[in-house]
């Protein structure tokens, strides 16, 4: 039973169909986002807000977020949250976290706010060993402000400031952020995942899971890069764009574990 | 077979497709006729044969919570 | 507790863990690094945070982060680094977050070097980040002084929800003075964190900080409520000294360490059979404008002098509103003027009935 009629009401189901066995986390809001149909930022919301409610740690979670798409993320979720400036958001959770050592405190950034402008920011933070929790969106692309550059850009992908499709002797090659930070000894779990079907859905779920285990531990810093689409900009189906992240992306940034300190290995789960 | 539905948030819902390409019964399709307040074309369930298992595939994919889903028999674990 | 000799930076960061400081982070830049490294050994040992931030744009960053929980943070740097931290400045004041930042000045701009200079006044007063802003900027001239204002600037930043700045230069930073210092305030304890700040939404609705607001008329309402307070804060927190002003009729206006050099150019020109008085700004903002222009009632000339190429000479001329001449004696570059040469200037600038000429070093009249 559906309710196709267009007007807006949440349908009420007699109690004889069932038990419900999927429904809205209750760290993450019952706000409409503002992303575009398929962004996997809704999907990633999602998994760390299971995450959130699975761990229990709602109450004393503390968010940054970035400058991007997900600026308004704040509205997301149900908890406290800051807005950091442009890549600086590595900075502003270290000092929440280092005055505030209870709290969990995450931040969830894009390529450009990470990877570009933030580059220093999250270099030093891993570098100290932060025992903090980061969320990098990785989507090859600025999203935001419509469709230019990104430090991860693939060679030969067209942007708005590449037209002529990205060329390593003028704009570099493409970074891989997760193995950089995990060469860092400071860091201590840092994996790629994705949320192109089910099976990477599933492994990424896990990831956010043992990414904030790491942190609750107090084991040091922590990061989960997330392979992730732009069907806006990529100018693809939001379908065609999951399988643009699996046929083009994941050969050059490859899933797997970069770093897992033995103290993470020991962690259950 | 265990019974399953799925309940659609139909403002919610963005119309993305990524429920309806990794519904295993087939039974998610968009709306030809309908467009929901927000101007999306939502997705809508069409399930005659009470095909649902209640896998919760879709509500794996979706970036926007707009699916619940219910199982008659909830032995499995949510996922 | 008992006097003792106290290098500035040293006395500034001592002052601050007594007024309340929990978390300090900050880089090094010379001339105020004995700041930083008092902190790296103070704050560990009464179990607050230290950290030596990569730059000084992830250490007002860190700021940002500390204050929006709640935690008494500050940082230090000198003027190429609080260039770096313009932008956390705007977020943090757009965010009425308290905070409170040490610029200890130096020759600029660009590298500069790093002997003192006041150069930074218009940055500190008037672009402190962009948008709509000031934070309140206090300028003392001896290491007493520095104590004071530091001990003051911690409740100040709370009470304002605001950003404070203590306005030093290199030579206050860098001497050692006798100063007292005053009592250790405790910290706040839990119940006692602000309804704003952000501890993690326990049995509460959740709490955002942020200075995002895309709509228009959402930020024009923040940019009104601010403005109103900031009116409060004019009203409320200006601060001087003035020196001999009742009988002058000649004023110099000076602020920080040239306000201090001052004292003797009064003493020798007032020897001399001048009847100069000195006004001394100690809150470059919100600038003590009222009771200038009062003054300037009474005044022949006047003669404004810092290390730069004239900044508060602006606020001087809107205090003045034309009421009497205002003249110009400055030296950049990190150069210290001497009494006797701020001397000549005003006993040039009392020979010439006219219009006065700003001078600045080594420029003719």
């Amino acid at each position: 039973m559906n309710n196709g009629n267009g007007n807006g009401h949440a349908p009420s189901v007699a109690p004889e169909i069932g038990t419900v066995v999927y429904r809205r986390p209750a760290a993450l809001s019952p706000a409409y986002t503002h992303y575009c149909p398929g962004c996997t930022h809704g999907i990633i919301h999602r998994l760390i807000a299971e995450a959130i409610d699975e761990l229990g740690i709602r109450e004393r979670a503390l968010l940054v977020t970035p400058v991007g798409c997900s600026v308004l993320m704040y509205n997301y979720f149900e908890l406290d949250a800051v807005e950091a400036a442009h890549g600086r958001a590595p900075a502003m959770a270290t000092g929440l976290k280092r005055s505030q050592p209870d709290k969990v405190v995450f931040t969830y950034q894009g390529d450009g706010d990470l990877a570009s402008i933030g580059a220093a920011e999250i270099i030093h933070a891993a570098n100290r060993g932060e025992n903090i929790t980061v969320f990098f969106i990785n989507n090859a692309v600025y999203g935001m402000t419509s469709g230019q550059m990104a430090p991860t850009t693939l060679l030969g992908q067209v942007t708005t400031s590449t037209p002529h499709g990205r060329d390593a002797h003028m704009h570099g090659y493409p970074m891989r952020a997760a193995e950089l930070i995990a060469g860092l000894p400071g860091a201590c779990y840092v994996v790629r995942r994705s949320v192109y079907d089910v099976r990477t859905v599933r492994q990424a779920r896990k990831a956010v899971i043992t990414a904030f285990k790491t942190q609750m531990a107090g084991l040091g810093f922590s990061m989960v890069e997330f392979l992730s689409s732009c069907p806006t900009n990529w100018r693809l189906s939001p379908s065609d764009a999951l399988a643009w992240i699996r046929d083009n992306m994941e050969p050059y940034f490859p899933l797997g574990d970069y770093k897992v300190a033995d103290a993470v290995h020991k962690l259950s789960g | 077979m265990v019974k399953g539905m799925v309940v659609i948030d139909v403002d919610r819902c963005k119309g993305c497709g990524l429920c309806i390409a990794v519904c295993p019964q087939g039974i998610l399709h968009m709306s030809t006729d309908q467009f929901n307040a927000r101007g999306y074309r939502p997705v809508e369930l069409h399930d005659p044969a009470q095909k649902c298992t209640g896998c919760t595939l879709c509500a794996l994919m979706c970036p926007d919570v707009a699916l619940k889903v219910y199982r008659s028999d909830p032995r499995r674990v949510q996922v | 507790m008992a006097m003792a000799l106290w290098k500035g930076n040293e006395a500034i960061a001592e002052a601050a863990v007594r007024a309340g400081i929990e978390a300090f982070f900050g880089y090094p830049i010379t001339p105020q690094t004995e700041l930083l490294e008092y902190m790296s050994e103070r704050l560990p040992e009464l179990g607050r945070v230290f950290l030596q931030a990569e730059s000084e744009l992830a250490a007002i960053n860190m700021v940002y982060g500390a204050g929006c929980g709640g935690a008494h943070a500050m940082t230090s740097s000198s003027s190429p680094g609080i260039s770096l931290m313009t932008e956390g400045m705007s977020y943090i004041f757009a965010s009425e977050v308290p905070a409170v930042v040490v610029d200890v000045m130096r020759g600029g701009p660009g590298l500069g070097n790093i002997q003192p200079s006041q150069s930074d006044y218009f940055q500190l007063t008037r672009a402190a980040g962009h948008g709509d802003l000031h934070p309140i900027v206090l300028a003392p001239s001896t290491v007493q002084e520095a104590v004071d204002l530091m001990y003051d600037a911690v409740p100040l930043a709370q009470e304002y929800r605001t950003l404070v700045i203590l306005a030093a230069d290199g030579s206050l930073g860098q001497m050692m003075e006798p100063a007292w210092m005053p009592p250790m305030r405790s910290l706040p304890a839990e119940s006692e964190r602000p309804t704003w700040a952000t501890r993690g939404a326990a049995g509460r609705p959740k709490r955002i900080i942020t200075s995002l607001y895309l709509n228009e008329d959402d930020l024009e309402a923040l940019n009104i409520r601010l403005q109103a307070k900031l009116r409060t804060i004019q009203e409320s927190e200006q601060r001087w000294e003035e020196v001999e002003t009742a009988d002058a009729d000649v004023l110099l206006v000076a602020f920080g360490s040239v306000g201090r050099i001052c004292g003797t150019v009064v003493r020798e020109a007032r020897a001399r059979g001048f009847k100069v008085g000195l006004y001394r700004p100690i809150t470059l903002w919100p600038f003590p404008t009222p009771r200038l222009r009062e003054l300037a009632g009474q005044m022949r000339q006047i003669l404004v002098t810092e290390m730069n190429a004239g900044q508060m000479l602006d606020d001087v001329r809107l205090a003045v509103e034309g009421r009497c001449p205002i003249g110009f004696y400055g030296r950049t570059g990190g150069v210290i003027p001497f009494p006797d040469e701020i001397l000549e200037a005003l006993v040039d600038l009392v020979d010439a009935p006219e219009a006065a000429p700003a001078r600045v070093s080594g420029e003719a009249p």
